[in-house]
């Protein structure tokens, strides 16, 4: 498998619609430690953030926000999309409107990393704000708006992906 | 009306190639020209050429693979396999651009946010849809999901909203599924219920039956 100077990581985020502990959650809290093995087991799987438990990368929080967060890293976009999208994942995106708030802004963002860096969370909130407030760009982008990885010599920026 | 979609669509004409491709199609595997022959009950040589021209419309892909065990010299030539061909061929008369529609639409929903209205739509969609007492494989077959038997389960190679799946796959796959909920539910009778359970290729959906259910 060839390696690659990049690799993709991402950062979502979600206010619940009740604390952590309420019974309307109690579906989620139980598909977290499952989901996150899943994740560590996927292919192209590299990293994700960890707060004190690991099976609940959601302990992680912006202090002063009701925010779950989550970050990881992934080899390339098809190993993410395929983890996102196509397995177990999905069904628990697709109950999102049970356990999380709607927010009509965007709420996950893709960037490239130098391979074997881990993302930073402070960065990670930047990318997502400049996201909102600017659209997608080569620092901060999505699968639908995609941008692919800069040459290895990293001297150019991200380009855009086509349809 | 592009001329290669209407010539590709002409290819299937001819009787035995329908039946060729059909039976390629279905089987959702590589298939070689002994085994074609065979099943359409013609000569290998009639099959080649048939396959051949289903593959040249576009219709089919080809590959070559040496059986199992074979190599090295004198093994003789690699077999020549064919497989449905993954790109698209779609023609409507007048034009009708309902995928453009399908993901406008699905973008502006994902946008807003509207799982669960969709999901009502769709569910409502299902059961209007749906033939009381009908054979589910049948109404399966017929909306072109192409089940198979998968153990107790039941499996579904073909999914019918493919490129709007990897355009909006929340979207697309809540739809589908309700779609089904509601088809099972219109047809009434049946202890399957439909969960999403992706495999690489094929629709998201899986349909258990009720001694398998657990609470989800």
């Amino acid at each position: 498998m060839e390696t690659s100077a990049h690799h993709l990581a991402q950062f979502n985020v979600g206010r619940t619609v009740a604390p952590m502990d309420a019974a309307e959650l109690a579906d989620f809290r139980d598909g977290l430690a499952p989901i996150n093995a899943l994740a560590d087991a996927a292919p192209g799987f590299v990293w994700r953030m960890v707060g004190e438990d690991p099976d609940h990368a959601t302990d992680v929080r912006i202090p002063g926000e009701d925010l779950i967060l989550n970050m990881s890293v992934w080899e390339s976009r098809a190993a993410l999309w395929d983890f996102v999208y196509r397995t177990a994942h999905l069904d628990y995106l697709r109950r999102r409107r049970e356990w999380f708030q709607r927010l009509l802004e965007p709420i996950a963002v893709l960037w490239w990393v130098p391979a074997g860096t881990v993302p930073d969370l402070r960065d990670a909130k930047r990318r997502l704000d400049l996201l909102r407030t600017e659209g997608p760009g080569p620092e901060a982008f999505t699968f639908r708006d995609f941008y692919e990885p800069p040459a290895p010599d990293g001297q150019a920026e991200p380009v855009k992906a086509g349809r | 009306m592009d001329d290669a979609e209407l010539d590709a669509l002409g290819v299937l004409a001819d009787p035995v190639r329908r039946t060729l491709y059909r039976y390629v199609a279905q089987s959702g595997r590589e298939i070689g020209r002994a085994e074609a022959a065979d099943a359409a009950g013609v000569k290998r040589s009639l099959a080649a050429f048939h396959l051949d021209r289903l593959a040249e419309a576009g219709l089919l892909d080809v590959g070559f693979r040496r059986p199992p065990g074979r190599g090295g010299p004198g093994a003789g030539r690699p077999a020549k396999l064919y497989r449905r061909a993954a790109a698209e061929v779609a023609v409507t008369l007048p034009p009708r651009s309902y995928d453009l529609a399908a993901e406008v639409l699905a973008d502006a929903a994902e946008r807003a946010r509207l799982d669960t209205e969709v999901a009502a739509a769709a569910r409502e969609r299902g059961r209007a849809e749906a033939t009381p007492g009908a054979d589910l494989h049948e109404e399966l077959t017929a909306r072109g999901y192409e089940p198979y038997d998968d153990g107790p389960d039941i499996r579904l190679r073909n999914c019918p909203f493919h490129r709007l799946a990897t355009d909006q796959p929340v979207v697309a796959c809540a739809m589908n599924l309700a779609l089904l909920e509601g088809l099972l539910d219109g047809i009434g009778g049946t202890d399957r219920t439909a969960h999403l359970d992706p495999r690489p290729g094929e629709c998201c959906v899986i349909l258990t039956p009720a001694s398998k259910n657990k609470k989800r």
